[in-house]
C-alpha cells in the first residue's frame, strides 16, 4: 500500500526554492533514509510531510490515515526540554492528544496505549521518573514512545542519533529496526549519517545535490552519487 | 495581634483586598509555570509596562472605567509579543524590551504633559508599585476579579493536557494535529487579563514576581508537571495571603511585601530542594 507519493514537488521559503523536482513514493513497511547535508532542505521536507508548510508546487499525496497528525514525529530536542519538570508518563501520554478530539482528559484507552508503548521500548520502570534526569538514550526512547502513541503506521524521525553516545545510538537503531520488521511500521529517517543509511535503510532519498536520488539502497550504493558518499561500502548491507 | 486583625477585617475593603489578592495570585501562578518554561518570563514585565502606558492614557482621557481602555490594549500587545516570538526578524526578548520601555516612557510623558492631577508623582508611584489601589477596590472590581479567576482556572483545567503538550514540545504538538497557535493565543490573552487585574494588587513593576516566583519555587521541589502546577498554585496563594496580612499588621506597601515573602519562600525551597537532592545523592 502506498502511503505517501510526491510528484514534482518544489519546496522552499519565501519564494526561494530549496529542493526542486522531488519525486518519491513510500509504501507501508518501508525504511526510508532521507539524507543530505545541512541546509539541503531536509527540515523543509519534514515540514511539508507534516503539513506544516505547503509545497511551492507539485503534489504530495498521502493516505488518509496519515492526515491530521497521523504521522508519529520525533523532533530534535529543544533547549526548553533540558530542564523541563515532567514525568515520563506525562510526556508519553501527550502523544495521544492529537487523536482524541476535544475531550479534556485522558481515558482508559489512552493510558493503556501509553503503557503498551512504554513496555515495548523498555521504559516502563522509568514511568514516574523526571525526564530531565534521564540519559540521552532514555530520553530518546521516551520521545519515541510518545511518537508511537500518535501513530499506527508511520514514524518520522529527525536526526534521532544526534547527541547520543555510540552505544545508545546502536540501541536506537536496533529498536527502530525491530519496530520496522515486527510491527510493519514505516520509518522515515532524516539524517546526515550516510553510513547508517547504508546499513539500515531499504530505500534512500538523497537531496543534497542535483540530480536528486531516490531508489532502493542497493541501487544507491551502485549509483555515482552513492559511491561518492558511501565510499564504496558494498558489503555493509549484508550486516 | 489577633484583635488587631479582627478589627481590620471588619472593614469591607480589607476583605476585598484579601479575596482579590488570593485570586490573582492563584491565576497568575497557573499561567506562570507555562510562561517560565517557555522562556517567556519577561512577557509579564513587558505587558505590565504596556498596561501602565494604557493606564496613563485612560487617566488623561478621564475615562470612567479605565479597565475598558487598559484591557484591550494589553491584550493586543500580548498577541503581538507572542507572535514576534516565532518571527526571526525581531527576536522575542528584544521585542519585549522595546515595547515595555517604550510604553513606560510614553505613559510617563503623556501623564506629565496632560495630567490635571495635583499629585503627579504620587499617581505614577501608586500605578507602578500598587501601594494604595488594592484598598480602593469597589464591589464591581471584586466581582470582575472573581469571574476572571474562575474563568482562568476553568480554562486551565479544561486545556491542562494540551497546555502541557504545547509547552513541552510545540513542534510535536503541531505535527500531531493540534492548533498550537490557538493555545498560544489563549495563553497570551489570559496572561494580559491577569496582568491588568494584578496591576491593582502589586502595581505594574512587581507583577512579574507574581508570575515567575511561584513557578520557580515549585520547580525546586517537584519534578512532574502536575506537581509543579499544584505546588505553584498553593505556594502562590499562601505567599499572597501572608504578604497581605503582614502588610496590614506592619503597615507596609502590599505589593512589595508580597514580593518579599515570595522571595523568602524561594530561598527556603531552594535550600530544601538542595538538601533533598543532596541526601538522595548520598544514598545512591
Amino acid at each position: 500500500m502506498i502511503q505517501i507519493s510526491c510528484k514534482n514537488v518544489t519546496l522552499g521559503y519565501e519564494g526561494v526554492a530549496v529542493v526542486k523536482d522531488l519525486n518519491f513514493e513510500v509504501s507501508q513497511g518501508d525504511y526510508l533514509y532521507i539524507v543530505g547535508e545541512n541546509g539541503s532542505g531536509k527540515s523543509t521536507l519534514i515540514k511539508a510531510l507534516l503539513h506544516l508548510k505547503p509545497p511551492m508546487s507539485g503534489e504530495i499525496h498521502m493516505d488518509h490515515s496519515l492526515l491530521g497528525g497521523g504521522i508519529g514525529y520525533l523532533p530534535q530536542q529543544t533547549i526548553v526540554q533540558k530542564d523541563f519538570p515532567a514525568s515520563v508518563r506525562e510526556i508519553v501520554l501527550s502523544g495521544c492528544l492529537g487523536r482524541f478530539g476535544w475531550r479534556p482528559f485522558y481515558g482508559k484507552k489512552e493510558k493503556q496505549t501509553a503503557m503498551e508503548h512504554m513496555e515495548k521500548l523498555g521504559i516502563t520502570h522509568l514511568a514516574d521518573r523526571c525526564y530531565r534526569e534521564l540519559s540521552g538514550g532514555q530520553q530518546q526512547r521516551v520521545l519515541l514512545a510518545r511518537a508511537l502513541c500518535a501513530t499506527r503506521s508511520m514514524l518520522l524521525l529527525d536526526e534521532p542519533a544526534a547527541g547520543l553516545d555510540p552505544e545508545a545510538m546502536q540501541e536506537m537503531y536496533h529498536l527502530l529496526e525491530k519496530l520496522n520488521r515486527e510491527e510493519k511500521i514505516t520509518i522515515l529517517m532524516v539524517s546526515h549519517d550516510i553510513r547508517a543509511a547504508a546499513a539500515y535503510a531499504d530505500h534512500i532519498l538523497h537531496i543534497s545535490e542535483e540530480p536528486l536520488f531516490f531508489g532502493t539502497k542497493d541501487a544507491y550504493i551502485q549509483s555515482e552519487i552513492g559511491r561518492k558518499y558511501t565510499g564504496g561500502m558494498k558489503h555493509v548491507g549484508d550486516a | 495581634m489577633w484583635e488587631m486583625l479582627k478589627m481590620y477585617f471588619s472593614y469591607p475593603f480589607v476583605r476585598y483586598a484579601m479575596i482579590v489578592g488570593v485570586l490573582i495570585a492563584l491565576s497568575s501562578s497557573l499561567l506562570g509555570v507555562s510562561l517560565v518554561l517557555k522562556r517567556f518570563s519577561f512577557i509579564g514585565d513587558g505587558l505590565s509596562h504596556v498596561a501602565f502606558g494604557a493606564m496613563a492614557v485612560a487617566a488623561v482621557l478621564d475615562v470612567g472605567n479605565d479597565t475598558a481602555v487598559v484591557l484591550p490594549l494589553t491584550v493586543l500587545a500580548a498577541v503581538l509579543l507572542l507572535r514576534t516570538g516565532q518571527n526571526a526578524k525581531l527576536k522575542g526578548d528584544a521585542a519585549i524590551a522595546m515595547i515595555s520601555v517604550g510604553a513606560l516612557a510614553f505613559g510617563y510623558l503623556f501623564l506629565h504633559l496632560f495630567s490635571r492631577s495635583a499629585n503627579l508623582s504620587g499617581d505614577v508611584c501608586s500605578t507602578l508599585f500598587g501601594s494604595t489601589a488594592i484598598l480602593t477596590l469597589s464591589l464591581t472590581d471584586v466581582w470582575l476579579c472573581i469571574a476572571l479567576s474562575v474563568l482562568v482556572v476553568f480554562i486551565f483545567i479544561l486545556f491542562y493536557h494540551r497546555i502541557f503538550s504545547v509547552t513541552f514540545d510545540e513542534t510535536f504538538a503541531r505535527a500531531s494535529g493540534m492548533h498550537t497557535e490557538l493555545y498560544n493565543l489563549l495563553v497570551a490573552v489570559v496572561t494580559a487579563c491577569v496582568i491588568v487585574l494584578a496591576m491593582k494588587l502589586v502595581g505594574s513593576l512587581l507583577i512579574s514576581a507574581l508570575i515567575i516566583f511561584p513557578a520557580l519555587t515549585a520547580m525546586r521541589l517537584f519534578k512532574s508537571f502536575r506537581g509543579v502546577i499544584l505546588a505553584s498554585a498553593v505556594l502562590s496563594v499562601v505567599c499572597a495571603a501572608s504578604g497581605i496580612l503582614l502588610s496590614i499588621l506592619a503597615s507596609t506597601p502590599v505589593g512589595a511585601t508580597i514580593v518579599c515573602v515570595e522571595m523568602g519562600m524561594f530561598a527556603l525551597c531552594s535550600f530544601a530542594g538542595g538538601v533533598v537532592q543532596g541526601t538522595k545523592k548520598g544514598y545512591t
